[in-house]
């Protein structure tokens, strides 16, 4: 349809020109979109390219069984990092994962009151602290008390640290379990308390698993609060009174090091810490994908 | 429920992992990074030998001292002597008085990575001082030039390393640049942490020279051993006699035989701009921290079995390692000294 | 063992365990004796689960506590003074937390200019422009980079970043931009640059993620009507946006947070120096990498006591920066969700 003479000046503007300039600005910004995303997954892709290729090279059967060798002689390993990052996630889960699944139950069942806000504010907060500052308390809490660095200290400041995921994701699976189940067992009259245990629970049980092991791969990765709490071992230590080694302070010492070989190791060692996270957040990802269905 | 049949072996399997090797005596200790290189070679021996774990992490001097006055670890090592205040507060926390034993020397190299300087650079006290304060800026500098005839040095920034955590090392290095510095003693005096004038800071001995290794136009100060281990160049130094002396193990001897006579009575000496014509003027003794009366009389005496052997045994290791060995009148002293730590 | 056989071992009443109704299934209402409307195993596993839950709670207070009085010594000495100052001296134990207050807004504020629009860029590609079956594998390879251990930011900072800034951009910038004071001094390679840029890269993905997320809680509806009415792609997109602004603060906030406590990438490529410079070149330092540096060593009951201090200043900023974030994100996504 044509515009004609009475059209006020500014409805000229939805002539052709102007839509041609829309038509511009669409594109332009779909390009602008495209590129943002490259840029995005470059770095991605650049770091986890560099660090497979590094760590490919450096890393081999020795890595995985020797022992560290000492200072600027080539060779050996970090089985004790390897074993104590076990050890160290292991004991942040025993910690952390009864505390944060309790209170995820708390918070999915009977949190729709003032408490389980505020609860659920200060979990979303906690998750925040820096790791850092985290290691400060455990060592003011644990290893000052204890006169001791110790792999204990370690496991409480990641436990501390795992509590605000595995809380808002136990919360956020027991939610999605559908309230028909819930209101079988209640019909059937068994005890609320049993049908959250036997019922519930069981049913997000899947996602929480993941959710935890995403949890544990992540506390896996972390260094900052391990450097005054578990300090670091160079020998092979599974004693929680002790201090322990780990992958991540490792590589930290290792890397900022003149030696080639320790650097090299620094990348074998981020390499497998990288893959282990890979892995745990694909099954996540497959999991959680199924149940949520948004748009 | 297998679930919690499950959790239970998990427990069960944790716990047995978890449990103490018994039998194997362990000890802690942490400090200084400047004989880490040594250290862990005498740890590792003295483990294959003895089956005894001491284990050693180099977090630098600072942290040596630290966590010895806080009881957190079963000895220390520190290349910059406890001050009277530090070893009165750790004596009040601990309930024993904290003993210095020197187990070798060492130098602390001005190490630089320049092209054009080849690995012969001279500098001096006064040189040193002013990149160090920010003074001299740029390699072709006069200054710089006139004491290194034959090379062409570049218009290029110097690059200062230094260290961004408590370090002996640094002790050493700024309780020389205070002795030859006026300068330097009324701005940044000493410690093992300073206020520095410029430069970047890295951690440990093996911090700063991989900032050295990694920055072009760097100079930055480490323990010999690590500039060697990285073929790093160093620095000739014009030591107080006026000769360029380069830092090699005969040259730290002779700085340490130079102050022997004087050697006071709880071991906390500085040897450093000694005299004598062949002293390389930055060399230091390293220490450990040990406890008189430590309250595990086994671990106790662990350490003062470890302690003879580093002075008899340990001290071959030194040359291999870049680290002069003790003279023999400190070994006597020193043995004197373990042998008043409390066994039983 | 199914739950028909639980049942037929159970009582048959309506137990409603704190009873406050839960919705009874089908059937003849019966009323129940006061006996069975309390059930003890629900109390005690409501009040049990209840302790755990203000365990989590007591938590932070536990912590806020312990470095409150971990850093009486400054608060003390310094007061007000220790978070202007700028003289950090361990020799004189003196302490003074402004360089590191700059350092570490400098580098977040860095990091954000950087990140949010290319989160944005990503956020809008995420939910509107890309296919659903591109959309997934993308969305998860950017929360991939949100997995990335610091640490491992870190080596390939020192690695990969840092001498590319050192040969390449640095004296690129100096040469075409050093008119500005913020391209000044020698290229070191380590310095601000490189922690911005290490940050900007972390923060990325949080702020992209829940951006995307954010936009796509906004109903179809309002797409809908903007695509009726003839407007581009980009224009309903414009749309959108302006619904989700509050989203997308909240999400700026968050991805801030994580950039002031981020400590061990920020660590290794800043350069360790606690000074104030108006270029980005030069060497710097954040709160959380002075007590990464410094923490194990400080030999003075002041030293230790400075760097709690500045332990509970950072505490303090990311709990007021996260709460502001989650207050503001929930009260969009509120809106919008269907439970």
């Amino acid at each position: 349809m044509e515009c004609d003479e009475e059209v006020p000046d500014r409805m000229r503007l939805n002539g052709k020109g102007y839509f041609l300039w829309r038509k511009a600005k669409n594109h332009a910004m779909t390009f602008f979109s495209v590129l943002c995303l490259l840029l995005a997954v470059a770095p991605l892709v650049l770091i986890f390219s560099y660090t497979v290729l590094q760590g490919i090279t450096a890393l081999n059967i020795d890595f995985f069984i020797q022992m560290p060798k000492p200072v600027g002689e080539t060779g050996g390993g970090m089985a004790n990092a390897l074993v104590g990052t076990a050890i160290l996630i292991g004991l942040g889960g025993l910690m952390g994962l009864p505390i944060g699944i309790m209170a995820g139950m708390y918070l999915a069942e009977y949190g729709d009151n003032p408490l389980g806000h505020l609860v659920r504010f200060m979990a979303d907060v906690l998750s925040g602290v820096p790791s850092i500052v985290v290691g400060v308390v455990a060592y003011i809490i644990v290893v000052l008390p204890m006169k001791h660095f110790s792999a204990f200290a370690g496991g409480v400041a990641l436990a501390i640290l795992m509590i605000p995921t595995v809380t808002r994701t136990t919360e956020e699976m027991i939610r999605l379990v559908p309230h028909s189940y819930r209101e079988a067992g209640l019909a059937l009259g068994i005890p609320r308390w049993k049908t959250t245990l036997r019922i519930v629970l069981p049913t997000a049980l899947k996602g929480i698993t993941t959710g935890v092991l995403l949890a544990l791969a992540r506390s896996a990765g972390e260094t900052a609060p391990l450097l005054f709490t578990a300090l670091g071992n160079r020998f092979w230590s599974t004693s929680i009174g002790q201090p322990i080694g780990s992958l991540t302070v490792f590589i930290f010492d290792y890397a900022k090091a003149p030696f080639t070989d320790w650097n090299q190791q620094a990348w074998a060692a981020s390499f497998v810490l990288i893959a282990l996270i890979f892995i745990l957040s694909l099954v996540f990802r497959a999991v959680t994908w199924s149940k949520y269905e948004e748009r | 429920m297998t679930n919690r049949r499950n959790v239970l072996l998990g427990l069960v399997l944790l716990a047995a992992v978890a449990a103490p090797v018994f039998g194997q005596l362990k000890l802690n200790g942490a400090g200084a990074t400047f004989p880490y290189v040594i250290y862990s070679k005498w740890f590792d021996v003295y483990h294959t030998k003895t089956g005894i774990e001491f284990n050693y992490q180099s977090i630098g001097s600072g942290g040596g001292i630290k966590q010895v006055m806080e009881g957190t670890v079963d000895f220390g090592a520190t290349d910059g002597p406890m001050t009277d205040d530090q070893l009165t507060e750790a004596a009040q926390k601990q309930g024993t008085d904290v003993l210095h034993i020197p187990t070798v020397m060492g130098a602390v190299v001005a190490t630089y990575n320049l092209a054009e300087a080849g690995n012969n650079l001279r500098l001096t006290p006064e040189v040193l001082a002013g990149i160090f304060l920010g003074d001299i800026t740029k390699w072709n500098d006069a200054k710089i030039a006139e004491i290194n005839p034959g090379k062409s040095l570049p218009d290029r920034t110097i690059i200062v390393a230094h260290r961004s955590d408590g370090s002996g090392t640094t002790y050493i290095f700024v309780d020389y640049l205070t002795k030859v510095s006026k300068v330097w003693a009324e701005k940044v005096g000493k410690g093992t942490s300073v206020n520095w004038p410029v430069g970047l800071g890295g951690k440990g001995n093996e911090g700063v020279s991989g900032l050295v290794k990694q920055s072009e136009g760097s100079i930055g100060y480490v323990e010999l051993a690590y500039a060697v281990k990285n073929n790093l160049p160093y620095a000739l130094l014009k030591n107080i006699s006026g000769n360029y002396v380069n830092a090699s193990l005969e040259a730290v001897s002779a700085a340490a035989a130079s102050s022997a006579g004087s050697l006071p009575e709880d071991l906390r000496v500085s040897i450093t701009n000694a005299g004598g014509k062949d002293a390389y003027p930055i060399s230091g003794f390293t220490w450990l921290l040990v406890y008189k009366a430590m309250k595990d009389k086994e671990k106790a005496g662990a350490m003062v079995k470890f302690l003879h052997w580093a002075m008899s045994d340990g001290q071959s290791y030194a040359k291999e390692l870049y680290y002069a060995p003790l003279p023999k009148d400190v070994v006597k002293l020193c043995e004197r000294k373990i042998n008043s730590i409390v066994v039983k | 063992m199914t739950v028909t056989q639980q049942a037929v071992h159970q009582d048959s009443g309506l137990t409603s365990g704190d009873g406050r109704g839960v919705s009874p299934a089908a059937g003849p209402s019966r009323s129940v004796p006061d006996s069975r409307r309390w059930n003890v195993g629900d109390l005690v596993f409501k009040h049990l689960t209840m302790l755990f839950a203000v365990g989590v709670l007591s938590l932070v207070f536990l912590m806020g506590y312990e470095m409150y009085a971990g850093s009486a010594l400054t608060l003390e000495k310094f007061g007000w003074k220790f978070l202007v100052t700028s003289t950090w001296d361990p020799v004189q134990d003196e302490y003074g937390a402004l360089p590191l207050i700059f350092g570490t807004i400098v580098s977040s504020m860095l990091a954000l200019t950087i990140a949010l629009p290319l989160s944005l860029g990503v956020a809008i590609f995420l939910s509107e422009l890309a296919p659903r079956w591109l959309e997934r594998p993308l969305s998860f390879l950017v929360e991939l980079l949100a997995a990335i251990p610091s640490i491992v930011y870190g080596l390939w900072g020192i690695f990969v970043l840092v001498p590319w800034l050192r040969q390449s951009l640095q004296p690129w910038l100096g040469s075409h931009a050093g008119f500005l004071p913020l391209f000044r001094g020698p290229a070191y390679g380590f310095g601000m640059l490189a922690a911005g840029l290490i940050l900007a890269v972390m923060v990325l993905p949080i702020i992209a993620s829940i951006s995307r997320d954010v936009m796509r809680s906004i109903p179809n509806l309002q797409r809908e009507a903007a695509l009726a009415l003839g407007a581009t792609r980009w224009e309903t997109t414009k749309v959108v946006l302006a619904s989700s602004k509050s989203g997308i603060l909240g999400a700026t906030l968050l991805g801030l947070g994580r950039a002031v406590g981020e400590t061990m990438a920020v660590t290794m490529v800043i350069g360790n120096r606690a000074d104030i410079s108006a270029s980005l070149f030069n060497p710097a330092y954040t709160m959380a990498s002075v007590i990464a540096n410094e923490f194990a060593e400080a030999t003075t009951a002041m030293y230790t006591s400075a760097l709690v201090e500045v332990a509970f200043v950072l505490f303090v900023v990311t709990i007021v920066l996260n709460a502001l974030a989650r207050l503001v994100v929930w009260s969009v996504t509120r809106r919008y969700r269907t439970v």
